[in-house]
């Protein structure tokens, strides 16, 4: 079991340092200037741009700049914004606020999707399947940002069930609806998932055999069919980390929530680079670890690839 | 070495012969010759014409391709012909969709907005699959080292979520193509085929038809393209299905972000930024744009799923 | 039939089934599987359906138990159990009978057990269920479960997982399980089918032991005719979802009545009256081959050759492979496939490689077909060492020597129509022309028995033995000299089978063909080799004629072998 775990570690290293490599090579060694890049479609005075080049080492060789910009990662020095605050401040804030919304949108995913999911596979083919298959379709391909300002018109402000922006207030509450929204894609896939891993499980040799053993539906269902459909679930959850991250900005953006997606939509949207690359890398980074724990979770649930 | 065999403190059963009728020995494992050839494909094209998620999901494409190559069949109006002095009008004939902020024609740019979604959506899907399977059936072919060195590569590009990396990227770019926004998605997608085709193309590299071929003779190479591909390819097909839907969406979510598309461009995600504010004061010209993007991708995903489940192998007869 | 009042315990049925009809649902309407079958198991007694796949032998059985796969239902008749019709019975009250009641031993045991939970956990909740035992003392007696079944350090065992069991062990836990609540009926399906042969003697005993001593009436369920006239009292032959015939066990074998039964004693491997009946077909074949295959030698050494036409085609030299696996970090362990490995084939014979699982026949064959490299030893084709071929000579190498495969399933490409996969060989050898080449294809069509309009279709449409017929048919594409059968009618119904292996025969007289027959079953190898080559964990344990193996056996381990043929021991005199 740790001879897995160490290889799992082991594994992420290059990948850690190939992909901030690749982010890294791509905003900084593009033809052009990189400055220019970074400043957008603002003109930059000769005395703000010297700043910037030195503050970003591009008089240094590649890679010794490529090795400053890991050693911000480790330390947790990005540098200041351009409305001047560090940006390892800025990220200490929003830090919390996304973690919130993200946990709550999991939780959401989780339970439902693999709760309808369940009874879905369960019954396949049936009435509720067919509804349940229809809609998660529908969640699929309507994009995260219509959803969400759909539901931010209907719900918060045609109705007012809840307030339609967030702003300063973070509260559970206040953070349902964007979790929802957050959910919302995920909550989709999880449920065809769960669907097909319980229809697919249920014909399963061993399934026959508990039944012959003499016991019941319920338990069957629960302590053989549910267990083993979990596995390709869980796997999913840590690819899933990355839509999140995605549609978190999306979200973040609509509601107006200053969390590390709402930094990020807010940057993007005023052309400001550098907290765009800090922010976006250190999701990245998050990105990685999330799977690294998915696969040991995953190695926890089947111990047949403890000893791979 | 003597009979072992139960005998009983048991009752003796009575010997029963059904009449020779039964089972009559006809030829053991005679050919059934009564139905017209069928390969894998027939069996699955026939399976595919009966399911209604098939033929909604291809009526769906079929409209929305003609729609994208031949917009001015359905309207005559430039969607970027633009006057303010139409703001915000509602629906009259000849514009039954009402004009935008700008004052431009919502019908006409939802139609023209067609070709930008199906462009990237072919354009990525084409890319990846040629990247990702040539990737993927190479590594999972070969496996050894280069299995080992060219997984890693594809694990750096997987490891940063297609996203993150698209508005990273796009934001730097100034003047931004539909060619652009292709090469982007494409750069991150690849690795999710890759790992599909390295997946089908291991497990068929188990058949001992494969074997057989390189008894004969057949280069290993040669093995790979004419054999195991081919029969990888079920698995490959339905992923880039799917993933053409939501290439679409990613590239509505960037442009609706503004980095994706340039404004010059036509495109669904564009109008629904633009059209965000205009929900607050009551209009409906978002739900125009938003609709046909949903329902593209519907079509798509559909056509995904119905594909996936006719090309299964354990619902095909034996 | 006996009157009522005289019935004793012993003589009131157990289990009555009485004209039951089980159909499922397909695209084009109910197919019926099992049509008006009866039959009665007294308490305590060994009842045997024996029919080939697709004869309604596991379908009877799971619908005993309401246990029928998918859209499987029960349309007609009914199924007294204990003086209860249990046909009608609602779900939640199968329930009750399942387990305690009546209990079911599955075939296969890897894909039996849930791979996540540990096999201890898996017995202790059927304990739980039927109301045995619950907690602590539940595991005490999974443990007395799993020894009594026959697995050493049962207590140990119980924390472990199915995937670190082996076969044997994990058969032997499911036996455990389907006893655990002392059933009165217990439905074996193919309890050894995935078995090797020794350890299936092993447990078929151990099994057979246990249902005596407890008084379990056992249901078994099997393919294999000599086995179930070895294990039960009463024989039930099914065909095509009908009882074609049933009797007395030994009565059925010694005179059968039904022509279908008579065609399946008949083609029986293991039953000593194939066994007598082979032999002497064998010697004639053998010889005819030996001359056809002289004649192709001499044109051999005539014309261009390859290499130097030799009366051993085929010799085999210390042969050794060592395959490295890894265990750890960066640690690898050597595991040696094959130790050492000398013999010879003659032109125009067969030669048997007779081994279980993990003997390495499998590695040889592949070694010797050039698509393995050993580790040391050579593998000397015709006088040249196949491992020191350029590529053009292992070029011309592979069409003298081809194989055939174990699994009619993948063998055949199924992208490939079968005048493809057939003239493939062909066309990478640039044989021909085009029309030459469909000529071709259809002269071997026929030879194997296939009608020429088969070209056109493609594999799914077939059945196992038909694809193998075009397997042999596209290794035979190329006029080889050897063909290296691995395993090639194991997967195959016993009459289908033995259709094969005539074929194969007949193809050696005709052809000359020299051949390399892989295979784990001692039984079959009577009717196709001249000698024998019996491994164990990669080494040669025993090499001698056929005669001499089944006549005199030398090693221990041979006689474990043949010893575990099941229904060996049974004669038959006519």
């Amino acid at each position: 079991m740790l001879w897995y775990i160490g290889r799992r570690v082991l594994q992420m290293i290059p990948v850690f340092l190939g992909a901030t490599l690749l982010i890294y090579a791509m905003v900084f060694l593009l033809p052009g200037d990189p400055i220019a890049a970074l400043a957008g479609d603002k003109a930059l005075s000769p005395a703000v741009a010297q700043q910037l080049r030195e503050r970003y080492h591009l008089d240094l060789p590649f890679y010794q700049q490529y090795l400053l910009y890991l050693k911000g990662i480790f330390t947790l020095d990005f540098g200041t914004s351009f409305s001047g605050r560090p940006v390892s401040e800025v990220l200490a804030q929003a830090f919390p606020i996304t973690m919130k919304l993200a946990f709550m949108a999991l939780i959401v995913e989780t339970v439902f999707g693999v709760g309808f999911g369940l009874i879905a596979g369960l019954r396949k083919g049936g009435f509720f399947d067919s509804t349940v298959l229809l809609f998660s379709l529908v969640l699929i391909a309507i994009p995260i940002f219509v959803i969400g300002f759909l539901a931010q018109f209907f719900i918060g402000v045609k109705w007012g069930i809840v307030p339609p922006t967030v702003g300063g207030n973070t509260s559970f509450t206040n953070l349902l609806l964007p979790a929802l929204v957050l959910g919302s894609v995920s909550f989709a896939y999880v449920l065809r998932l769960t669907r097909t891993s319980v229809a697919e499980n249920l014909t399963a040799d061993y399934v026959r055999t508990a039944t012959a053993k003499g016991l019941s539906r319920g338990r069957v269902v629960r302590v053989h069919v549910l267990r083993n459909s979990l596995i390709p679930v869980v796997t999913f959850l840590g690819a899933d980390l990355a839509t999140l991250m995605g549609g978190a900005i999306v979200t973040e953006g609509i509601f107006n929530i200053n969390g590390v997606g709402g930094t990020i939509y807010q940057a993007v949207t005023r052309g400001e680079a550098p907290t765009v690359v800090s922010f976006v890398t250190i999701l990245i980074v998050i990105y990685l670890i999330a799977n690294l724990l998915v696969d040991l979770l995953y190695a926890a649930l089947d111990p047949r690839i403890r000893y791979v | 070495m003597s009979e072992t065999v139960k005998t009983g403190r048991v009752v003796r059963q009575s010997h029963f012969v059904a009449p020779p009728e039964v089972a009559a020995p006809g030829e053991t494992d005679a050919v059934k010759l009564d139905q017209a050839p069928t390969s894998m494909w027939t069996d699955a094209w026939r399976d595919l014409r009966k399911r209604p998620l098939f033929i909604i999901s291809t009526i769906i494409i079929l409209a929305v391709i003609v729609i994208a190559a031949f917009p001015s069949l359905f309207t005559s109006t430039d969607p970027r012909f633009c006057d303010l002095t139409y703001s915000m009008q509602g629906p009259t004939s000849g514009h039954w969709f009402g004009f935008d902020r700008q004052g431009c024609d919502v019908y006409s740019r939802t139609i023209y907005g067609a070709r930008a979604s199906v462009l990237v959506g072919v354009g990525v899907t084409a890319s990846v699959l040629v990247i990702g399977v040539i990737f993927g059936a190479l590594s999972g072919f070969y496996g050894g080292w280069t299995d080992s060195i060219l997984s890693r590569v594809a694990d750096i590009f997987f490891g940063i979520p297609l996203i993150l990396a698209a508005i990273v990227l796009m934001q730097l770019f100034t003047d931004r193509t539909i060619w652009t926004v292709v090469g982007v998605l494409a750069l991150f997608g690849w690795p999710q085929m890759a790992r599909i085709a390295r997946g089908a193309v291991i497990s068929a590299k188990n058949n001992d038809y494969v074997m057989a071929s390189e008894a004969l003779g057949v280069s290993k190479l040669k093995t790979l393209i004419r054999h195991v591909i081919p029969n990888s390819l079920a698995p490959i097909i339905v992923v880039a299905t799917i993933s053409l839907g939501t290439y679409i969406v990613a590239e509505a979510t960037l442009s609706f972000l503004g980095i994706g598309l340039p404004s010059t461009e036509v495109s669904w995600g564009g109008d629904i930024s633009n059209a965000q504010v205009t929900l607050r004061q009551g209009s409906t010209i978002l739900f125009y744009p938003a609709t046909a993007l949903a329902i593209t991708v519907l079509g798509f995903i559909m056509m995904g799923d119905a594909l996936r489940d006719a090309l299964d192998p354990k619902s095909r007869k034996r | 039939m006996t009157t009522k009042e005289t019935l004793t315990p012993e003589e009131t049925p157990l289990l009555e089934i009485r004209d039951l009809e089980v159909s499922f649902q397909s695209n084009s309407g109910p197919v019926p599987a099992v049509r008006g079958v009866s039959l009665t198991v007294y308490p305590g007694q060994t009842v045997a359906i024996v029919g080939e796949s697709g004869s309604g032998k596991s379908t009877t059985a799971h619908s005993i138990i309401n246990l029928l796969p998918g859209t499987g239902k029960v349309t007609a008749g009914e199924i007294i159990f204990d003086g209860k019709d249990i046909s009608k019975v609602s779900e939640k009250d199968f329930v009750h009978i399942r387990g305690s009641q009546i209990g079911l031993v599955p075939q296969d045991p890897m894909s039996n057990l849930n791979p996540v939970w540990k096999v201890g956990f898996q017995i202790e909740e059927a304990l739980a269920a039927n109301g045995i035992a619950k907690g602590k003392a539940a595991k005490v007696r999974a443990a007395e479960l799993l020894e009594e079944a026959g697995l050493a350090e049962a207590e140990s065992r119980l924390g472990q997982y199915p995937h670190e069991f082996s076969g044997g062990m994990r058969q032997r836990a499911l036996i455990a399980i389907g006893l655990s609540a002392r059933p009165k009926l217990l439905i074996a399906d193919e309890p050894t089918s995935a078995l090797d042969v020794t350890v299936q003697r092993q447990i078929l005993d151990h099994l057979d032991g246990l249902t005596t001593e407890l008084g379990t009436a056992v249901l078994l369920i099997t393919h294999d005719l000599g086995l179930a006239a070895e294990r039960a009292e009463h024989l039930i032959v099914m065909s095509k979802g009908r009882i074609v015939e049933s009797g007395p066990a030994l009565e059925i074998l010694k005179r059968p009545q039904h022509p279908y039964t008579q065609k399946l004693v008949a083609a029986a491997p293991s039953l000593a009256s194939k066994r007598l009946s082979s032999s002497v077909a064998r010697a004639e074949i053998r010889e005819q081959a030996e001359e056809v295959a002289e004649a192709v030698k001499a044109e051999e050494s005539a014309g261009e050759s390859f290499g130097k036409a030799t009366d051993d085609v085929l010799v085999v030299d210390h042969l050794t492979k060592v395959f490295k696996l890894r265990k750890g970090f960066r640690k690898t362990t050597d595991f040696t496939a094959v130790n050492d490995v000398s013999f010879k084939v003659r032109r125009g014979t067969t030669t048997a490689i007779v081994g279980e699982s993990g003997s390495g026949k499998s590695t040889v064959a592949q070694m010797v077909l050039g698509l393995l490299e050993p580790t040391a030893g050579n593998v000397v084709f015709d006088g040249q060492d196949v491992a020191k071929l350029g590529a053009k000579e292992t070029f011309a190498f592979r069409r003298r020597v081809q194989p055939i495969f174990q699994n009619p399933y993948g063998t055949l490409d199924p992208m490939y129509s079968i005048y493809r996969t057939i003239e493939e060989p062909l066309r990478t050898h640039k044989v021909g022309t085009k029309a030459e080449r469909e000529a071709r294809v259809r002269e071997l069509l026929d030879k194997v028995g296939l009608p020429q309009s088969v070209m056109r279709r493609f594999p799914n449409e077939l059945s196992g033995g038909q694809r193998q017929r075009v397997a042999i048919a596209r290794a035979l594409a190329l006029q080889p000299e050897v063909v290296i059968c691995d395993e090639a009618v194991s997967a195959l119904d016993v009459l289908v089978q033995d259709q094969i292996l005539t074929l194969l025969n007949d193809l050696q007289a005709e052809f000359g063909l020299t051949y390399l027959f892989i295979t784990h079953d001692l039984a079959v190898v009577r009717q196709i080799a001249d000698n024998v080559l019996v491994m164990s964990r990669g080494s040669i344990v025993e090499s001698a004629p056929i005669d001499d193996v089944f006549g005199n056996p030398q090693q221990d381990y041979t006689r474990k072998l043949l010893d575990a043929i099941p229904g060996g021991s049974i004669t038959l005199g006519s």
